[in-house]
């Protein structure tokens, strides 16, 4: 290789995006005018010149082989003249413009196990993190939950019977790569145990000013320990967040027996209708237990049962619990209401119930 | 390969409907040591519950500070083809957009040095290769250049800025959120690729206050198109959604947030001054319904993950601006070079741009970068009269 590249090329950027995209969209870019969907993962963009787009969605686990990706490339190539494009939750979508070949792509895609939804009032996908797979922070797999919960959830991956969108995410870790805080349903692994410190590599490994003020809630303490300048942890302050972790290798917080993660419900990015908001913890803790997490899987399953049989048309679940409010939503659930869920950070008093709008029943 | 590994626990995650990365993972493993070792240590975390990656070690290509994530096994004796098993991020295309040709590309790039598995995509939006050792980064880097492709960024720098698709394919762009990002990633490019901020930094464009990306609660940066007319109508469509089953006023008027639409069974009448742009009726009813004709965006900063003094949600800078050209992003990017530039001067180390503005003070931040006070930017005015008065000499 070192032969053929005589120059380095550094600083380019992506590449330009339109060379990517197939000849209906380019002559159509900005020209949309309204879109249907014609099926459970299959809509079309119709044009002011009234040209017409065909988009196929499939289901994919985000974590792909090079092997797959050339099937989604020969599969391309045979439906949508090679043009083909991934969508912000990670499902592949197939770009065409003859409607005819829309079953045989299905069946093809179902054939190599890629099942097509994802659109209208569905779930599209879990967003997910990296997990053991491939992360040193992580409390908790990603692929492995996602995977479990999605094999429970598909139907309302390949139908459209919800009462509105459903955005489930997860994060493997506080550090949250992703936006699984403002999700419908959010699924975050979380520690729960101090963090274990390694005394002897700490000093060499770490700077303690730094590690000291990484702290959001100063437990860090610096200390010397026989002769060995090092830090501790004041227990009564640690809430177990790994930022400590993240600066400093010698503050282990994985640990096999009390990690776990804990579900958030109700929140959301879009303005439509409500303002966009966090969502809320639902269940502070469920331990990790592979390879299918079956709790997890069954209160999330439940959640949805719950959402879906009394959420009204276009209701997320946050507006759903906002009707309701949250002693029924727990109720309803029958999840039962702990210590944990009571605020006792920053601003705590602002989730106080400060009035008596209380259903009472 | 030689032997092969044995899986019970993720053999399990290859049943059932939905795509198995585990599947993924062992397709690679018949032809690529590295997946087979990948597969071998997930599947010792399954077992022991806890994963095995030690913490990422500084690792990258000549001439950048990012775009590398360094990640060492601790079993490397047990698993020795992943004891350095490094991320190459790559910068997508604008919206995700491919050809066979140009995958068939990439992949054919990372048979040669990786493992031969990807994240289609990462969180952030690039491309994600998992696993390689440290001396193939170069040719990795090389060859994705060779083909038009550059790494993304990491670490406390422009990370690699992401978008919806846009005008591309959906009727509810209000300017050209692909453009956009293409621009801001060309114009930030020593920026992405050398990191020399307090903290990481993202740029995310969205077309519609639908916010497909998300980018109101994950972007230090968060460009949200939205319109200033009336919202564009055609009374027969409404009828004909009426007509097909939908309760008009029950599913679309009392959702309405400003409380501005008015249904008489035959006419949809919407006083435009009170609306919000929330989207929903138009969610309800494309056909009938469409955004504005003076389309802009709203320009919010500063939210983040809840690292390190909680999540925050961005909240609006500027209410609207036009983004028809290249002089408009111009003059985006002398509002935020003003804020990166004070950001730099007064940002701590790990101070994300919103938790500097909680620090300071938004009045305070506001009148540092040039721009007057709206009440735009807040939900509503301060209810506690401790005021910092400041009679002007
Ligand atoms: S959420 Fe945490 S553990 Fe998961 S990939 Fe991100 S940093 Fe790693
Ligand atoms: S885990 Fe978080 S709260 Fe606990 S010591 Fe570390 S940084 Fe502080
Ligand atoms: S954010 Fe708006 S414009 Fe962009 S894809 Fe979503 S709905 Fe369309
Ligand atoms: S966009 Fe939202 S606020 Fe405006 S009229 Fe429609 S529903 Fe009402």
């Amino acid at each position: 290789m070192s032969e053929t590249v005589k120059k380095r090329i550094t600083d380019i950027g992506p590449p330009h995006y339109e060379k990517f995209l197939p000849p209906v969209i380019k002559a159509n870019y900005g020209k949309w005018k309204y879109h249907e969907i014609l099926q459970p993962g299959v809509m079309v963009h119709v044009s002011e010149t009234n040209a017409k787009l065909f988009t196929v969605r499939a289901a994919s686990p985000r974590l792909l082989s090079i092997d797959k990706i050339r099937k989604f490339a020969d599969i391309a190539d045979k439906f949508s003249d090679g043009f083909l494009r991934f969508t912000s939750r990670n499902n592949v979508e197939f770009l065409m413009t003859d409607e005819t070949k829309i079953p045989p792509l299905i069946e093809d895609l179902r054939s190599i196990g890629h099942p097509v939804g994802g659109i209208g009032p569905a779930i599209s996908n879990i967003v997910h993190t990296q997990g053991w797979v491939h992360c040193h922070s992580a409390a908790t797999d990603a692929s492995g939950v996602v995977k479990a919960i999605m094999d429970e959830l598909i139907d309302d991956f390949t139908s459209m019977s919800l009462p509105g969108k459903l955005r489930i995410a997860f994060a493997c870790c506080l550090n949250m790569c992703g936006a699984v805080h403002c999700s419908d349903i959010a699924l975050l692994g979380v520690h729960r145990k101090l963090p274990e410190i390694n005394h002897d590599m700490l000093p060499k490994t770490c700077e303690i000013p730094t590690l000291s003020a990484s702290c959001p809630t100063a437990a860090i303490r610096p200390v010397t320990i026989d002769g060995k300048q090092t830090v501790e942890v004041l227990e009564e302050k640690c809430m177990f967040c790994a930022n400590c972790f993240t600066v400093c290798p010698s503050m282990k917080l994985n640990n096999s027996e009390f990690d776990g993660l804990s579900i958030w419900v109700g929140g959301k990015v879009s303005n439509a209708r409500t303002e966009p908001r966090f969502s809320k913890l639902a269940i502070p803790y469920l331990p990790n237990n592979p390879p299918r997490w079956p709790e997890a899987v069954e209160a999330v399953k439940n959640i949805v049962d719950v959402w879906k049989k009394n959420a009204r048309n276009f209701e997320r679940m946050g507006e759903w619990i906002d009707r309701i409010g949250w002693p029924k939503f727990f109720k309803l659930t029958d999840i039962p209401f702990q210590k944990e869920h009571i605020d006792d950070f920053k601003h705590a008093g602002l989730t106080y119930k400060t009035s008596t709008h209380l259903t009472q029943s | 390969m030689s032997e092969e590994v044995k899986t019970p626990k993720l053999d399990d995650l290859e049943k059932g409907p939905w795509p198995s990365f585990v599947s993924e993972i062992k397709t690679a493993a018949k032809t690529n040591k590295m997946a087979k070792d990948l597969l071998g240590q997930l599947e010792q975390s399954y077992e022991d519950k806890i994963g095995h990656w030690k913490h990422g070690g500084i690792v990258g290509v000549l001439g950048y500070g990012g775009g590398v994530i360094g990640r060492y096994s601790d079993l490397p004796d047990k698993f020795p083809n992943v004891s350095h098993f490094h991320t190459v991020r790559v910068n997508q295309p604008a919206g995700w957009y491919y050809t066979s040709d140009i995958l068939r590309k990439l992949c054919d790039i990372w048979e040669r040095h990786g493992s031969g598995l990807t994240n289609m995509h990462g969180s952030t939006g690039d491309m994600v290769l998992l696993g390689t050792t440290t001396d193939q980064l170069e040719s990795t880097f090389q060859e994705l250049t060779a083909i038009g492709f550059d790494l993304g960024g990491s670490g406390s720098a422009v990370r690699t800025p992401s978008c919806c698709c846009g005008q591309s394919r959906c009727e509810w762009a209000c300017y050209d959120t692909m453009k956009l990002t293409y621009d801001i990633t060309q114009h930030y490019q020593d920026e992405l690729h050398r990191p020399a901020f307090p903290y990481k930094w993202k740029f995310k464009m969205s077309g519609c206050p639908n916010d497909c990306v998300a980018s109101i609660a994950r972007a230090d940066i968060s460009i949200i198109g939205t319109w200033r007319d009336d919202i564009q109508l055609v009374q027969d469509e409404v009828r004909n959604y009426s007509k097909a089953g939908l309760d008009i006023n029950r599913d679309v008027v009392n959702n309405c947030p400003g409380k501005c639409m008015d249904w008489d069974g035959n006419n949809l009448a919407i006083e435009n001054e009170y609306c919000v742009k929330c989207m929903h009726c138009i969610n309800a009813m494309p056909k009938a319904l469409s955004p504005g004709k003076d389309r802009g965006a709203a320009i919010l900063i500063g939210s983040k993950a809840p690292i390190m003094q909680g999540a925050q949600l961005s909240s609006v800078l500027i209410p609207f601006v036009k983004l028809d050209d290249e002089e408009s992003y111009k003059d985006l990017y002398e509002v935020f070079d003003a804020i990166i530039d004070l950001w730099c001067e007064e940002g701590k180390s790990r101070e994300r741009i919103g938790e500097f503005i909680r620090r300071v003070g938004l009045a305070n931040f506001v009148e540092a970068i040039g721009l007057e006070p709206t009440p735009e930017m807040v939900g509503a005015p301060r209810d506690n009269p401790y005021i910092f008065y400041q009679i002007e000499k």
